[in-house]
């Protein structure tokens, strides 16, 4: 079984010998799509991206609206019941149409992955250290010895205490938080070059989180990996990431680096889920700005912006067509509005929304001291 | 699953460093069997013993052991403390040597059933999709005959010509594979439904995203997950083949006089059961006991895991 060799996939050799300064990852208008009863499911829907060595980027946006199976897609990890076009690069080399049983070579050991739950991720019945050491034993053919230090160097350079003892326990004698640094040490086991951090933290309690998300970020520096976050919450990827893609019904609405983005932020999208965050210096009990309405239909997209709906700038033009991803006013800055936040346009067109109480769509849209409400009538 | 109560408890219990809390709390927490459940094991490892050790055991010839003055005698006859059957073959000697059958072609033909329909049932629920379908076809098509017309249909299938006249051995292997093949249906959908819940976990993903191959993920990540379901459905089966063989003997194609099996002493004695009537009564007694015993293993085992699941 994991012993038959087989001729590796090109470019998932350990150490290959593609320029350092090369991007690692170049991912070019991907489009992930499920065959449902339904239907075809849009879950991804041309987005492109590329990561550099020892770089982070964060992917955020709502529930369902295609980070996981982003993240999934370019590792190949997706169902049998999934249609995916677009390329992918990895070290130069396409691995958008390697079959499964070949992207085995580039798992773990290239590309790995944390999951969003501790609680399920790790297999009940085996004890820690055989799972830390699962993979350096089928990928390297090392010694039992050699993979039970290893393991033990691993669970100690997550944070574990007393990683001796942890090693020859089963999962359920952890805590949560334990169990998701247990499930760091076993994606960083084969030193990937790449780890896609899928809601890392989302399933943790809020007192660990910060614990797990310094943790990613000391082994990303340690280990010059290069990491793909995917979140809800911009919170996380503040001060964490280098760059920052929101995604919107499977598609990219805003890209940037992380400082651009909260310092100019221009698409509408990004300018609610800011909003949505509690700030400290809110009275308590003060009302959050929820975002009106609910994402839309991945089988039928609507024809303009994928946004439009639930956008307090919406104009008629953003139902009939939808809007290019550019960065016309900062270089490396793109996003995908003909309104954006801050800009005239933008203005203009919000002044025109506030005025006649509602937006192009029928949204009803208020002003009440500073904030713009959405979806309240008066 | 119900596992989410879990982090609560254990994050509750240790902060990072004091895991010994949770250990010591564990331990106590670690649910007995219970005094019925050593009984049953204590009962069935007797019966085992007795059957291996049968030879060694200063117990009557069970076959040609004749005692002519004591004919058809009841219980507690001097030397014969269950009596003698028509032929003045000791009861008891006849009933351990026939633990060794009954024992033998339970647990044969589960194991047999075991291996064959759980290995189908882990490829089916693992691979899904046409395997699956293939697979449980079979399943479904074995599982709509009755199982006692089955195993009737099979043994005459698989006996030699002059059946009566293949030897001890020869007929324990016929029988072992006719009632295995009846049970491989049974143990297969069980540990298929139990293999396509655990292949879609989230462990199991996570081991692939390792790079682990099919095979080491089915046989690493989902069986070990799937083996109590498994073990407990073959406890209970082991029970039901025991019947099942006593069943086939009373249609004369279990083990052939005069060897004995509990199937076939409760058969020689349908015609007449009154004239010598510890002969079926024994075995009988011991059928039911030993199924008794082997179901409440059974239900133990599967609670037992049970509990690691839900309530630590």
């Amino acid at each position: 079984m994991s012993r038959r060799k087989r001729a590796p996939a090109p470019g998932s050799e350990r150490f290959s010998d593609a320029p350092l300064d090369g991007s690692l990852l170049e991912i070019n208008d991907v489009k992930t799509q499920f065959k449902t009863p339904r239907g075809l499911v849009h879950a991804v829907d041309g987005v492109s991206f590329t990561l550099e060595r020892g770089k982070t980027i964060g992917i955020v946006g709502e529930s369902g609206c295609g980070k996981s199976v982003l993240s999934r897609s370019i590792m190949g990890l997706l169902p049998s019941n999934v249609v995916r076009h677009g390329s992918i690069k990895f070290e130069g080399h396409e691995i958008g149409n390697v079959a499964s049983n070949e992207m085995r070579h580039y798992w773990g050991t290239q590309m790995s992955m944390v999951f969003q739950d501790p609680m399920t991720s790790l297999n009940p019945v085996m004890r820690i250290g055989n799972q830390i050491m699962e993979s350096l034993r089928f990928h390297f053919d090392v010694t039992k010895e050699y993979a039970e230090e290893t393991a033990l160097a691993l669970l100690q350079s997550v944070g574990i205490p007393e990683a001796e003892r942890r090693l020859r326990e089963y999962p359920h004698q952890l805590s949560g938080g334990m169990r998701q640094r247990v499930m760091i040490a076993i994606a960083l086991a084969c030193g990937p070059k790449i780890l896609f951090a899928d809601e890392p933290t989302t399933a943790l309690d809020v007192t660990v989180q910060a614990q797990i998300l310094d943790l990613l970020q000391e082994q990303q520096r340690e280990r010059f990996m290069a990491m793909v976050l995917v979140t809800h919450d911009l919170g996380v990827v503040a001060g964490r990431t280098d760059d920052i893609a929101v995604m919107y019904a499977g598609r990219v609405v805003e890209r940037a680096p992380t400082r651009s983005l909260f310092e100019h932020t221009r698409h509408p999208y990004t300018e609610a889920l800011l909003k949505s965050i509690p700030k400290l210096s809110m009275p308590s009990h003060s009302k959050l700005d929820a975002i009106a309405g609910r994402p839309p239909d991945l089988v039928k997209p609507p024809l303009g912006c994928k946004f439009a709906a639930r956008c307090p700038y919406a104009q008629p033009k953003c139902l009939s067509e939808e809007p290019p991803l550019v960065d016309p006013d900062i270089p490396g800055h793109a996003y995908r509005c003909f309104f954006p936040v801050g800009s005239a346009a933008g203005n203009d067109a919000l002044t025109r929304n506030l005025a006649a109480g509602e937006t192009a769509t029928g949204l009803p849209v208020r002003r009440e001291g500073d904030a713009v409400l959405t979806g309240v009538t008066a | 699953m119900l596992e989410s109560a879990e982090p609560q408890l254990a994050g509750a219990a240790s902060g990072p460093l004091s895991g010994t809390e949770v250990v010591a709390a564990e331990k106590s927490h670690k649910k007995r069997i219970g005094i019925i459940a050593w009984i049953a094991i204590g009962w069935l490892a007797l019966l085992v013993l007795l059957a291996i050790f049968a030879p060694l055991l200063p117990i009557k010839d069970p076959i040609n052991g004749y005692d002519y003055l004591h004919i058809k005698s009841g219980l507690f006859t001097p030397g014969h403390i269950l009596g003698t059957d028509d032929s003045g073959n000791d009861v008891l000697s006849r009933a351990i040597w026939g633990a060794q059958a009954s024992l033998l072609i339970g647990v044969g033909s589960v194991v047999f059933g075991t291996l064959i329909g759980g290995f189908l049932g882990l490829v089916a629920g693992f691979k899904g999709g046409t395997t699956d379908t293939v697979i449980s076809a079979f399943f479904n098509i074995f599982l709509a005959f009755p199982q006692l017309v089955l195993a009737l249909t099979l043994v005459s299938v698989l006996s030699p010509a002059a059946s009566n006249s293949a030897g001890w051995g020869h007929r324990v292997a016929i029988v072992i594979l006719a009632v295995g093949i009846v049970s491989i249906p049974i143990l297969g959908r069980i540990t298929r439904a139990n293999a396509l819940a655990w292949s879609q976990r989230e462990f199991v993903m996570a081991a692939r995203a390792q790079g682990a191959s099919d095979w080491r993920v089915m046989l690493r990540e989902v069986l070990p997950n799937v083996v109590p379901a498994m073990l407990s459905i073959a406890l209970l089966s082991v029970a039901v083949v025991i019947v099942l063989e006593g069943a086939l003997a009373i249609f004369g194609l279990s083990i052939p006089a005069p060897s004995p099996s509990w199937g076939n002493m409760i058969e020689s004695q349908i015609s007449n059961p009154n004239s010598a009537p510890t002969v079926w009564m024994v075995p009988s007694v011991l059928i039911l006991t030993s199924v008794l015993a082997l179901n409440y293993l059974g239900d133990v085992v599967r609670s037992k895991f049970d509990v690691r699941e839900s309530a630590i």
